[in-house]
């Protein structure tokens, strides 16, 4: 008979390398993972917090607003109104897990298969991850980043290098490239881009330089638009256009963009890395449990560590806070699980592609190629949506009352499915703004258009985001909405 | 699995977060120093724990372009229908479904407040910012008699400890490209030509160059052999100096009246004032010596655990203290090396043969100390305000009115009760203070 993993509560070394032996046996050979190399570490409930604060990553640039993040996830724990997460995991190479000392055996494990096989396998195989950051860079970058700030506060003090930063965090949703492909995060090559930028300084104040002959260039006149075609990503324009910047601040500028751009596929893919996460660790908790590795009790402590995590409150509950990502993922990689082994006539008529196929192939293949949106467009079925009791509120804001666009019946799973897609649409929470002229001849203004998309307006507090963006354009703004 | 690693962080020094704290208890500085002023009232300052703070939100915004989310017409998709059909309407009310969800009520107070706590440590640091002991300098310009060795240069002699490598390394640098000194680069380069020529070399022509080369060659050895790689003359040797520094040891006398004159309340107040100063030289000087002297008819030096703790009582003769603190300057405290500063409560409620005494005393300690607190103790009833205020005025009282005309190094004042030892202590300390003088 097998010797289960652990028996108590209590976790040690071993037990945790027993762990991972299992735990890997069971994701390679039968999810078929393919991981980046694990780094597990370690922490205490203080170190947690620590990198609560610092948006989860080992090292990062100090700013006031982390500060005030870290207490208050401090106050909300100590008050123990809030636990801690089991885990946090990071996208970089080696993937680095954190482990809480204070979490039981059972935890543990169920965080190994959760982050070090689930997110890690979902990090290195997703496309938008493979497009969109550099697992490889991101830790060197941030070292590079904390060092730069650093060196900024010695020589330009604390207060001017806060306000920048203060002005490029507020711009950081509309600092990313969105459809244009970021070139990958090199810290050989940001050195080298800094020093052709010292050189330039240099050139630009050496007095032998000065004395070259003026070379007289007839600049042609013309009207022209600039920029020549909308520029969405908002702190890449000024980076590189403002006229008033200082070329630290352009620096600082292209730092937090390189960071909002390397989160990006986090916010795209919400839904589906949980779900994978969670479907993994759904699926190796269960095998370890068939083999004899878990105890019953163990199992019975996963089952509700699972449940307390995996469910979604209905709308009218008052812990409802929108569709929980962890269960709508779980849910429809379980869905598409049982569409290929047991389908019915239903599936069948919707989903005909998926029949008799093998489910980890269909697994992986949604892993690679989709991000939430249309994950959910091709894949949620009548069966889910019936489980999940959906149905669709439209809200006229010249009316007083709500009306019921569609339930779970036939007539509504089309409109059930493409409206919960478009939620996951980045334009759905980030308001589409786009610079469309500077002015640069004359007075200067920046001109930026709101792209009012169902006569939603903007939030009071766009107000303080103007002012940011004047002070680092250094000249009047204003913003349309059209 | 040689796939994994497992590090264990949790030696790990935890507080990575202190730059980020620091800068945004920086932030909200306005905020803290008015709640901190309130919190003194009421707060015992030896008391252990936080005191909590509550910064209005506008204050501490990230803002960002976001949705008015109560705007606009969007149809949105919920979970857990029971009873709607296709058509129903529902009328809004203001718990209106799915707007967003509770993202607002995140914190434990209203919407418009952000509540944290700071630390026992944090609050002293707020509660002592800009507080100091008056013409610390003064003395230490007068008498500088500590120095220190600091480095000052370079010299052309020294002991072989001393060397400079890289200065000295340096000048042999030069001294070699000025002389023309081949490398070992070079010399490896003629050498192997010499080599490879010796090989080949038939005709004349050739031996020719063999022989140019072979010149060469030995030409460069010689030179080496002459101008030697490190030579005496490159030696520099490190400098160093004697500067004085200033001198900032310091010496705080605190005296006590404990006699029985003196109430409950008094000495309440009377302790709260010297513990507060007591943590104030703890934690903001290194350096400084604190010597406790308490007195009724005699005066006794003591430790701070009795200082603050025993009790006694008996009449009141103030000279005592002050011919104590006299005795322990002259003999442990040489006026040139150390700063001296006094602190006295009492109530004034001397006897009054003794006020002559008092006043010659004084007059020796004003010309040794760099400054002196006298702190008359007078907790009096609400409705005796009146009658205290048209000037009853003790013996006490008037010799330090007179004095304070002759030395500016005396500061006297009046402490009513225990709400006022805060105000107080940071009146009698402000770095400001000094400037308007």
């Amino acid at each position: 008979m097998t010797q289960p993993l652990f028996t108590g509560s209590e976790w040690d070394y071993e037990m945790l390398y027993r762990a991972i032996d299992e735990c890997g046996i069971i994701a390679k050979e039968e999810l078929k993972l393919d991981t980046y190399k694990n780094q597990l570490e370690i922490v205490t409930s203080e170190q947690m917090l620590d990198a609560y604060a610092s948006v989860g990553m080992p090292i990062f640039y100090s700013h006031w607003s982390f500060g005030k993040k870290f207490s208050r996830e401090r106050e909300l724990y100590q008050k123990g109104k809030r636990g801690l997460a089991y885990e946090l995991v990071i996208n970089s190479n080696p993937c680095i897990n954190y482990l809480m000392e204070e979490n039981t055996a059972c935890t543990q494990v169920l965080v190994i298969a959760h982050a070090a096989f689930g997110h890690n396998h979902f990090f290195k195989n997703n496309s938008v991850f493979r497009q969109w950051t550099d697992a490889s860079g991101i830790v060197d970058y941030l070292v590079f980043a904390k060092k730069y700030i650093g060196d900024c506060e010695d020589r330009y003090g604390e207060d001017e290098v806060g306000k920048t930063l203060d002005a490029a965090h507020s711009l950081m949703m509309h600092g990313v490239d969105r459809y244009r492909r970021p070139t990958k995060l090199s810290l050989v090559k940001e050195k080298e881009r800094q020093i052709d930028r010292m050189n330039y300084l240099e050139k630009s104040i050496n007095d032998l330089w000065r004395t070259l002959p003026n070379v007289k260039v007839k600049v042609e006149e013309k009207e022209e638009i600039f920029p020549k075609s909308p520029e969405e990503n908002l702190l890449y324009f000024l980076e590189k256009h403002s006229p008033v910047l200082k070329g630290w601040q352009r620096e600082v500028l292209r730092i937090v963009r390189k960071i909002a751009q390397y989160f990006y596929p986090q916010y795209q893919t919400k839904v589906m890395n949980e779900g994978w996460a969670s479907f993994c660790h759904y699926y190796i908790m269960n095998r370890l449990y068939d083999k004899g590795l878990l105890t019953e009790g163990a199992m019975l402590e996963f089952i509700q560590l699972h449940t307390s995590v995996l469910w979604q409150p209905p709308y009218s509950s008052k812990n409802y806070s929108g569709m929980n990502p962890y269960y709508l993922g779980f849910e429809i990689f379980m869905d598409i699980k049982r569409i290929c082994t047991d389908p019915t006539e239903e599936d069948k008529e919707w989903f005909p592609q998926l029949i008799g196929k093998a489910w980890i192939d269909v697994c992986h293949d949604v892993v690679i190629n989709y991000r939430d949106e249309s994950f959910i467009r091709q894949h949620l079925s009548p069966y889910l949506i019936r489980k999940l009791k959906l149905f669709s509120l439209e809200n006229d804001s010249n009316k007083t009352d709500y009306f019921v666009l569609a339930i779970h019946d036939r007539n509504g799973y089309k409109h059930i499915i493409n409206k919960l897609a478009d939620q996951y649409e980045i334009d759905a929470w980030v308001p589409k703004i786009e610079i469309v002229d500077a002015d640069v001849k004359k007075t200067r203004m920046l001109i930026l258009n709101y792209t009012n998309n169902n006569s939603r307006v903007l939030s009071s507090i766009h107000g303080e985001v103007i002012n940011n963006i004047k002070k680092l354009w250094g000249h009047e703004v204003s913003l349309r909405s059209v | 699995m040689s796939n994994f690693i497992i590090i264990d962080r949790r030696k790990n020094p935890s507080g990575k977060n202190l730059p980020n704290r620091q800068r945004f208890l920086k932030r909200v500085r306005k905020h803290l120093s008015k709640q901190i002023k309130d919190a003194m009232k009421n707060r015992n300052i030896d008391q252990d724990g936080g005191e909590e703070i509550i910064v209005p939100k506008d204050d501490i915004n990230e803002p960002g372009f976001d949705y008015d989310h109560n705007s606009g017409n969007w149809d949105r998709i919920l979970p857990g229908n029971r009873d709607y059909l296709v058509g129903d309407k529902i009328e809004k009310t203001k718990s209106q479904p799915g707007t967003g969800g509770n993202e607002g009520s995140e914190n434990s107070g209203p919407d418009d407040e952000f509540r944290f706590t700071i630390s026992r440590d944090e609050y002293l640091d707020l509660v002592f910012d800009d507080l100091e002991l008056p013409d610390m300098i003064k003395k230490s310009e007068k008498a500088a008699v500590i120095t220190q060795r600091a480095r000052a240069g370079f010299q052309i002699n020294g002991t072989p400890s001393s060397i400079d490598l890289i200065r000295s390394l340096k000048n042999s640098i030069g001294r070699r490209v000025a002389l023309h000194r081949p490398t070992k680069e070079q010399v490896d380069m003629q050498r192997l030509l010499v080599e490879s020529l010796e090989k080949t070399a038939d005709i004349d022509k050739q031996k020719e160059e063999l022989n140019i080369a072979q010149l060469e060659l030995e030409a460069m050895l010689k030179k080496q052999r002459s101008v030697s790689w490190i030579d005496p003359m490159d030696i520099r040797y490190k400098r160093w100096e004697s500067r004085p520094v200033p001198n900032s040891r310091a010496v705080m006398f605190c005296l006590m009246d404990v006699s029985g004159s003196m109430g409950e309340k008094e000495k309440e107040t009377s302790k709260r004032f010297f513990l507060l100063l007591y943590l104030f030289l703890i934690r903001q000087y290194t350096h400084v010596d604190i010597v406790f002297v308490r007195h009724t008819e005699t005066a006794k030096e003591c430790d701070e655990k009795e200082f603050f703790n025993s009790t006694e009582s008996g009449g009141t003769v103030i000279s005592t203290g002050l011919t104590l603190i006299n005795d322990i300057i002259t003999k442990r405290y040489p006026l040139n090396s150390w700063n001296i500063y006094t602190a006295q409560t009492t109530d004034g409620d001397n006897v009054s043969a003794d006020n002559s005494r008092v006043s010659e005393l004084l007059d020796i300690l004003l010309k040794k100390v760099q400054y002196y607190v006298y702190l008359e103790i007078q907790s009096i009833p609400e409705y005796q305000n009146e009658l205290f205020s048209s000037g009853i005025v003790n013996e006490i009282w008037k010799i330090m009115g007179d004095f304070s005309t002759v030395y500016d190094n005396l500061c006297f004042d009046k402490l009513g009760g225990i709400d006022a030892v805060v105000p107080a202590f940071r009146k009698i300390f402000s770095k400001e203070k000094k400037k308007t003088k």
